[in-house]
């Protein structure tokens, strides 16, 4: 396929998600409609992955403006180059899975929820995903960034009757709006006073801007990017509103659109503003670093299947971060080899996170779906029932606790190479932050592994908890079958490392003051990251543990005696096995809550009822624990508080009278032409 | 050719060399015990007595804990051929480097600790739970000592530091090197389960760690894991003594340089058995809440080498 | 301190009281046990209700002195590791059933050494509510060991015992 195929593929794009969503709208049956949406949504998914493959293969952007809509704001003005390209695919790779997924676990929602409604805004939820990373003028930009916050809002509040789904619909619209204010302002402080707002003249305007302005774009853009991200402390919306979804807009909303956080803050940070100062990568790796750790260590206290994954999104999104802020720092300190190295890093967990993730929420989704339950000390015994999802979410489980040959392994390995060109330099500020980014990628990494075993270990195996878990099912055929792609992608992205890291290096190559062409960072079936001279080879560690075991199993086979007999478990020789003897979900983390109680402050509470006629004769025991969610009571909280306050105050001039408010509204208009005669003036 | 012949005889070497090193430690023990004590060789017998048994799998274990003993031993195995034992200049050399170790041998950790879990055994979710947490807060350490010893080397690669440290012996006796070989000593105690982490000779449910993983296991997927736990032994006993003090290991491929590098090996095992055993006699095992202390000066100790490696640069 | 101390006390293994039968016993012991199971014998200890003499002498066993270690014998926390069960007491009502529930959680092939007067007749405990019986009305047992309690060395006597049974089958 040529590039000039190009357009006609972005115009299919986008007619396919608009027919997806104008067919789910259509008076169908609910069969036809879930099928209708999920073929839209799939097909503008393709469509979108070709048209980025072309334009990644091509080397040439695509350009597409209309001047005649948002006339205001200099036209609709598109544009796809390398960087978006990427981000593009992370939508369709993502996306045309989860939609698949959609038809099976949309089922259970008819005759409760407006699956037109649901359809609909999937279609527009994933249209407006992929043109932002189109967008080439900064009102495009904005405005399918909000209609995409607004959308995804929709999709959180889908099931409307739960008080905790509207809770978490309002956290996530109050902090996405906030986000939204900072990035505007960020846009307005970089248009030039007579200039347009089109990313080539935002890009000329922030060359010749003052050190003060751009750091303090940097900053606004760090800050709203970095909500919508996930970035501690302002993700606390993520772990409410991502649950809250149906199972495969959470596997969008974690594995998708948080990315697109990172890529704001790649376009703006490396391709409008270019070559910053150090202390913006160092910025980047402190609050990846502390946004890891944070993530980690709530996911790991979780008891609820989804939310630990939204979690570990947090966690995962600050590795992204770790990879990105260092590869800022690089840019600022002329090692360009290394930086490159760095953001391909970062990418590369990007588009992993994506997979494994969205592959770990639809599994969850299965076993919701299944037994109806996210609370992990109910379910157990699920590798039975659902032979399929357990495979699959062993796959991510593996996969996301960076273990090899997956994905997660080959991106975690490259983060911590491209921690280690940091030898050669002698800025002062880079020892110890590269000291400190080690150790936190290192400290997140074991307790990635141990959260994810505790959420497959104690979802998926031993007895059931609770009778729900007992009669659980498999998940329809649509399921399973989005879940296996994920899963083959998983293992696909790691094993082909070697042929996927150059094409990263080409992205990121040519972007402030960086070389045109990548340094080489594979040498055959090995990856080589330059200076450095280690290297590792995915492919060749997969095929080395395919051997051994293949070799042990023989062997054992050949030579060991056959002999096996099924019995009960051994436990002392007590009379019976019940699921009540089994360690749970927050008995498996009791060690990990004592060892971090500085920061959990668990709360105990037990409560023993007796007998009357004697104590030892104990009827009933009921222990709560619970840990203090920092960010919630000590930052938000007062906030909110605050703001409330002053709105209590603010309700003065609210008399109720539209004559009131019309004056209002003339004496707001005076003033703000006021305003604009004395800045022009 | 030849070196591919290397390779494979190194691979081999490691694997069968394995429980006699457990075997020597425990001998080491029994007589510092004023035992008599088990010949070295015991474990080989043993582990042939347990690849002959009938096995007895829990009814409510799923695949996987039938699959798990062939990962762990698999994923050991892996790990082994690509630690440098007897020679540095090898064609494995560039397939995976320290980090590769590492993750494969938490990738073991991570199948041990899923089946400790699969047949639903209290003692089972215990030895998973306190595995996980144990190596979780080991990593850390891990990865700076790794930092550290490749500030100063350039690279992560095993045959790299090596020879680096080969190069220039003053190096292994520089700061960084030697507070990243005292963090690494620690983390090796608790990863292959010693004293004062975890007791491998308790017979208690309440007391273990490594043990109650593996209670259900038998016959021949318990001398799978037990193969791979003293593999997982000899593995961090050969990265200390070849990691820190090279000498000994083989440049060239050569009869000599490469007999003369096995009887090193032997030494530098036979030193480190020794003050291991020495040490399991000496210290008692410490509460399970105070092993995150040990560690956090493990911890520490990693962060002092790798300042001190930044320092001295 | 612990070390010189560790260092003048040399080696405390004795040769089985210095009988000269034992010695042969011992010898006897460890060329069976090398064919039968590899020279490596793991034991799981089940008390059905002793009074924890027989224990006392067991845990002699292990000791120092009689150091069942350097046959190849070691006890073991898990009847899924054990070849051998080393069962003491009277079986009491309690202790039936994890007793059956030991004796099927061992790979096979398995041994039973009944150790003590009390697993072969009950003792002073046969004809209490709490007792259902001898070891044997339980588990099938391949060697009694007499005493109450029976020495270190009896016992190890017994599981040769045992072994050599296993050979003539």
């Amino acid at each position: 396929m040529t590039a000039e195929t190009a357009p006609l593929l972005c115009l299919l794009m986008v007619a396919a998600y608009l027919a997806g969503a104008a067919g789910a709208l259509a008076p169908l049956g609910p069969r036809l409609t879930r099928i209708v949406a999920a073929a839209g949504a799939i097909g503008g998914a393709v469509a979108g992955t070709v048209l980025a493959t072309v334009v990644l293969v091509g080397g040439r952007p695509l350009v597409v403006t209309v001047p005649a809509l948002l006339s205001v704001g200099g036209g609709l003005a598109l544009r796809l180059d390398g960087l978006g390209a990427f981000f593009l695919i992370l939508v369709g790779v993502v996306a045309a899975p989860a939609a698949l997924y959609g038809v099976g676990y949309t089922a259970a929602y008819q005759g409760r929820y407006s699956l037109r409604w649901l359809g609909a805004m999937l279609n527009l939820f994933l249209l407006t995903m992929s043109l932002v990373v189109l967008a080439d003028n900064a009102l495009t930009f904005l405005l399918t960034w909000e209609a995409m916050s607004l959308t995804s809002y929709f999709l959180v509040m889908t099931e409307h009757e739960r008080a905790d789904t509207v809770a978490a619909g309002s956290w996530y619209l109050a902090m996405t709006h906030v986000g939204l204010a900072l990035i505007l302002t960020a846009f307005v402080l970089l248009i030039p006073p007579d200039g347009g707002a089109s990313f080539a003249e935002l890009r000329g305007a922030a060359a010749t801007a003052s050190p003060a302005l751009r750091g303090l774009v940097f900053v606004l853009a760090v800050l709203g990017f970095g909500g919508k991200a996930g970035l501690v402390p302002l993700h606390v919306w993520l772990p409410r509103a991502h649950p809250a979804a149906p199972s495969h807009v959470s596997a969008l909303m974690s594995g998708v659109m948080v990315k697109l956080g990172v890529y704001g803050i790649l376009r703006l940070a490396l391709d409008l503003l270019g070559v910053g100062p150090a202390w913006w990568g160092a910025l980047l790796i402190g609050l990846g670093a502390a946004s890891a750790l944070i993530g980690v260590l709530y996911a790991l206290m979780e008891d609820d299947l989804k939310r630990l994954l939204a979690y570990s999104t947090v966690e995962n999104v600050g590795l992204v971060f770790i990879g990105v802020g260092a590869g800022l720092l690089f840019v600022s300190l002329r090692e360009p080899a290394a930086a490159v190295l760095a953001l391909a890093a970062a990418l590369y967990h990007a588009v992993n996170h994506g997979v494994f993730k969205g592959l770990l929420f639809l599994g969850a989704g299965s076993v919701a779906h299944a037994t109806g339950s996210r609370d992990m000390n109910r379910l157990g015994g699920l590798i039975r029932t659902l032979p399929w999802t357990a495979a699959c979410f062993l796959v991510g489980a593996l996969s996301i606790g960076g273990l090899p040959p997956f994905n997660g392994f080959v991106s975690e390995w490259l983060l911590f190479q491209s921690l280690l060109p940091a030898i050669g330099s002698t800025a002062p500020l880079v020892a110890p932050v590269m000291t400190l980014a080690v150790g936190a990628l290192a400290l997140t990494a074991g307790l990635a592994a141990a959260a994810f075993v505790k959420a497959f270990g104690i979802t998926f195996l031993a007895l059931p908890r609770s009778a729900e878990a007992g009669a659980a099912h498999e998940a329809p055929l649509t399921m399973r079958l989005a879940m296996v792609i994920l899963a083959v992608l998983c293992a696909l992205l790691g094993l082909g490392a070697a042929l996927i890291l150059p094409v990263l290096g080409g992205i990121v190559a040519g972007h402030a003051g960086l070389p045109r062409l990548a340094p080489p960072l594979t040498a055959g079936p090995l990856l080589l990251p330059p200076g450095g001279a280690a290297s590792m080879s995915p492919s060749l560690v997969a095929i080395g543990l395919l051997l051994a075991m293949g070799g042990a199993w023989l062997a054992v086979r050949l030579l060991a005696a056959r002999g096996l007999r099924v019995g009960e478990t051994w436990g002392c020789g007590r009379l019976g096995q019940t699921p009540r003897m089994e360690y749970t979900s927050t008995a498996y983390a009791e060690p990990l809550r004592r060892v971090f109680a500085e920061l959990y402050r668990p709360t105990e509470d037990l409560a023993i009822e007796v007998h009357p006629e004697s104590r030892y004769f104990v009827q009933s025991i009921a222990y709560r624990s619970e840990i203090v969610p920092w960010f919630e009571r000590y930052l938000y909280a007062p906030l909110v508080g605050r703001i409330a306050a002053w709105a209590a105050r603010a309700r003065v001039i609210q008399s109720g009278s539209a004559h009131a408010y019309l004056a209002y509204l003339v004496v707001a208009l005076l003033a703000l032409l006021a305003i604009s005669l004395a800045w022009s003036g | 050719m030849e070196s591919w012949a290397i390779e494979v005889a190194q691979a081999a070497l490691v694997l069968g060399l394995a429980p006699g090193l457990v075997g020597v430690v425990r001998w080491l023990k029994a007589r510092l015990q004023s035992r008599r004590g088990a010949p070295p060789w015991q474990p080989y017998y043993e582990l042939r007595k347990l690849f002959g048994k009938e096995v007895v799998v829990s009814r409510n274990a799923s695949w996987l804990f039938r699959l798990a003993p062939y990962v762990v031993f698999a994923s050991t195995a892996a790990a082994a051929c690509l630690v440098p034992a007897l020679a540095v200049e090898r064609p494995l050399d560039g397939v995976g480097d320290l980090l590769v170790v590492v993750y494969l041998l938490l990738l073991a950790t991570v199948f041990l600790a899923l089946a400790g879990l699969d047949p639903g055994s209290a003692f089972g979710g215990m030895g998973s739970s306190r595995e996980m947490t144990v190596a979780a807060l080991a990593e850390p350490t891990v990865a700076l000592a790794i930092f550290a010893l490749a500030l100063s080397a350039g690279s992560t690669n095993l045959g790299q530091i090596v020879a680096r440290t080969l190069g220039d012996p003053a190096a292994a006796l520089s700061p960084g090197h030697l507070l990243a070989f005292a963090a690494l000593f620690i983390v090796m105690l608790a990863e292959s389960g010693r004293l004062p982490v975890d007791n491998p000779g308790t017979h208690l449910e309440l007391t273990m760690i490594h043990e109650a993983m593996v209670l259900e296991y038998s016959g021949r997927y318990l001398a799978l894991i037990e193969w791979a736990a003293a593999l997982k032994l000899l593995l961090f006993f050969a990265l200390l003594g070849n990691l820190f003090v090279p000498w000994g290991v083989a440049v060239a491929a050569e009869p000599g340089a490469l007999a003369l590098a096995l009887a090193s090996l032997v030494v530098k095992l036979a030193v480190i058995a020794i003050v291991v055993a020495l040490l399991e006699t000496r210290v008692a095992k410490l509460r399970l809440f105070r092993v995150p202390e040990l560690l956090s000066v493990s911890f520490v100790l990693a962060l002092l080498a790798v300042t001190s490696s930044f320092l001295a640069r | 301190m612990l070390f010189s101390k560790i260092f003048r006390t040399g080696l405390a293994t004795e040769p089985l009281a210095g009988d000269a039968a034992a010695i042969t016993v011992a010898r006897e012991l460890e060329g069976r046990t090398r064919r039968l199971l590899g020279r490596a014998l793991a034991i799981r200890e089940v008390d059905a209700g002793s009074c924890n003499g027989c224990e006392l002498e067991i845990a002699g066993l292990g000791g120092p002195v009689y150091d069942s270690e350097r046959f190849g014998i070691h006890f073991v926390a898990s009847p899924r590791h054990a070849d051998l069960l080393l069962v003491t007491g009277p079986v009491t009502r309690n202790m039936e059933v994890p007793l059956r529930k030991t004796w099927e959680a061992t790979p096979a092939p398995k041994l039973v050494v009944a150790v003590g007067d009390c697993a072969r007749t009950c003792g002073v405990f046969r004809g209490s509510y709490a007792v259902v019986g001898s070891v044997d009305r339980v588990v099938p047992v391949d060697v009694f060991v007499d005493g109450c309690p029976p020495e270190p060395a009896d016992i190890l006597r017994g599981i040769l015992t045992a072994l050599d049974r296993q050979a003539e089958r």
